[in-house]
């Protein structure tokens, strides 16, 4: 690739939710305003801005990642899952989601997003998690309205309805 | 909190990303996972020229057993290695340490080396490299040299490192028969930054102890015997610092109490 200067913008061309899609960027552009700003994808939410919070967490190259600190000419081929992509068809939701809903697993909703897509790359590799794990694992995401008590009960739910091939 | 403007460089070998740092060494931010970088580039604490992007360098990913050592290079995530299964087996301490290492979230991007690189004095990597006495491989157009950590680390986020180096490798000595290793942390919230952290290295007559988040660099100590007075002195002499999270006070208590704790356990592994 040739050197990408500062002050252009530069095209982007990668994988997102299935669909290739491009768009413009400047090398400092992070990912998130690259997904909110040129893309539209507004369901990412921007919290912290230095990776500690988790509400920007998405799916690169099929594993978490804090969209925040990721530049978005690092994921030019790259292949992305934002919460967009959860859903399996417009008016439906996933099981992980229907069981946020179910359980009032959000109060504002601000720090959902990313704990869906970190969630539900989990439970792919640990489908039958131990609430301490789980626990563990949600570490990487800040909650302030909840007390993370339903996350954590529509967390093991859902993964209970995964394992049972239910919706 | 976005980051000031800089040239992008996506280098495809070695040889390419030495040429960059060869011609703009001090002006060079070397990004990998960018999950240190990112954040003082957002924070403005770095204001590089070029960022250059060394992830997609096939010659520095991949780890391996060699003479004794684990060598991880450097586009090695720190996901990757933790899922290793033989991590256990060949480093026990680096097995304990690295599930400390940020969250999930970050350990699926966050690079072994750039750990090692960005030299934060409460991170794992760095402390676990100098307990252990692990090595530092740097490259340059130039040549190629291995730092002792002991060398390498020099103050909070400063390092042996050239302008014109990058890191292509850090070895961690593997587990020799008889030796016990422990670690231990103390975080406001699981995978934050160290308060203080405490990496023990037990051998048959001897313990050797490395304390992350007090000083401006880990610090090792070798401890013979019984060592409670010993650690309470070293506990004393470490310069610890207060900030938002703790007192030196504070730490310095953590330290003996951890200390102790993980001195007792390494000796315990030892003698299993």
């Amino acid at each position: 690739m040739p050197r990408l200067s500062a002050d252009a913008r530069h095209t982007v061309r990668l994988e997102i939710n299935g669909r290739a899609v491009e768009g413009e960027a400047e090398p400092r552009m992070l990912l998130t305003d690259f997904l909110r700003h040129r893309l539209g994808l507004t369901g990412t939410h921007v919290g912290c801005e230095h990776g500690v919070c988790g509400a920007c967490t998405i799916q690169l190259d099929g594993a978490p990642a804090r969209a925040c600190l990721t530049l978005a000419v690092q994921v030019d081929g790259a292949s992305i899952r934002t919460v967009e992509g959860l859903a399996p068809e417009p008016g439906r939701l996933s099981v992980l989601q229907e069981a946020f809903r179910r359980h009032h697993a959000q109060q504002c909703g601000f720090c959902t997003a990313g704990i869906l897509m970190s969630l539900d790359w989990y439970f792919r590799g640990t489908p039958d998690p131990s609430e301490a794990d789980l626990r563990e694992f949600l570490s990487g995401h800040i909650c302030r309205c909840t007390g993370y008590v339903p996350i954590v009960a529509a967390a093991l739910d859902a993964a209970k309805r995964l394992r049972e091939g239910k919706s | 909190m976005k980051p000031a403007s800089f040239d992008y460089v996506r280098a495809e070998s070695l040889a390419e990303a030495h040429d960059v740092l060869a011609a703009e060494g001090g002006d060079v931010a070397v990004i990998a996972g960018g999950q240190s970088l990112v954040p003082l580039l957002s924070m403005r604490m770095a204001r590089p020229n070029v960022v250059l992007d060394i992830m997609h360098i096939a010659e520095l990913g991949g780890f391996a057993v060699e003479d004794n050592c684990i060598r991880v290079g450097a586009t090695v995530r720190q996901a990757e290695l933790l899922a290793w299964p033989d991590l256990a087996k060949h480093q026990p301490l680096l097995a304990q340490a690295l599930p400390w290492v940020g969250h999930a979230q970050t350990r699926a991007r966050g690079t072994v080396c750039g750990s090692v690189a960005l030299a934060d004095p409460s991170a794992e990597l760095p402390l676990v490299l100098a307990a252990l006495g692990g090595n530092i491989v740097l490259s340059s157009k130039a040549e190629r040299r291995s730092v002792r950590a002991a060398d390498f680390f020099s103050g909070i986020m400063s390092t042996a490192r050239n302008d014109d180096e990058l890191i292509e490798a850090v070895s961690f000595p593997c587990a020799s028969a008889g030796e016990g290793f422990a670690f231990r942390e103390f975080a406001r919230r699981h995978g934050d930054f160290a308060i203080v952290a405490c990496a023990a290295v037990a051998t048959g007559k001897s313990v050797r102890l490395a304390v992350g988040g007090v000083a401006d660099r880990p610090v090792v100590r070798d401890f013979d015997g019984s060592s409670d007075n010993a650690l309470a002195a070293f506990a004393a002499e470490l310069e610890a610092r207060d900030d938002l999270h703790a007192t030196a006070g504070y730490r310095r208590m953590l330290v003996r109490k951890f200390g102790a704790q993980t001195i007792a356990e390494a000796r315990k592994k030892c003698r299993a």
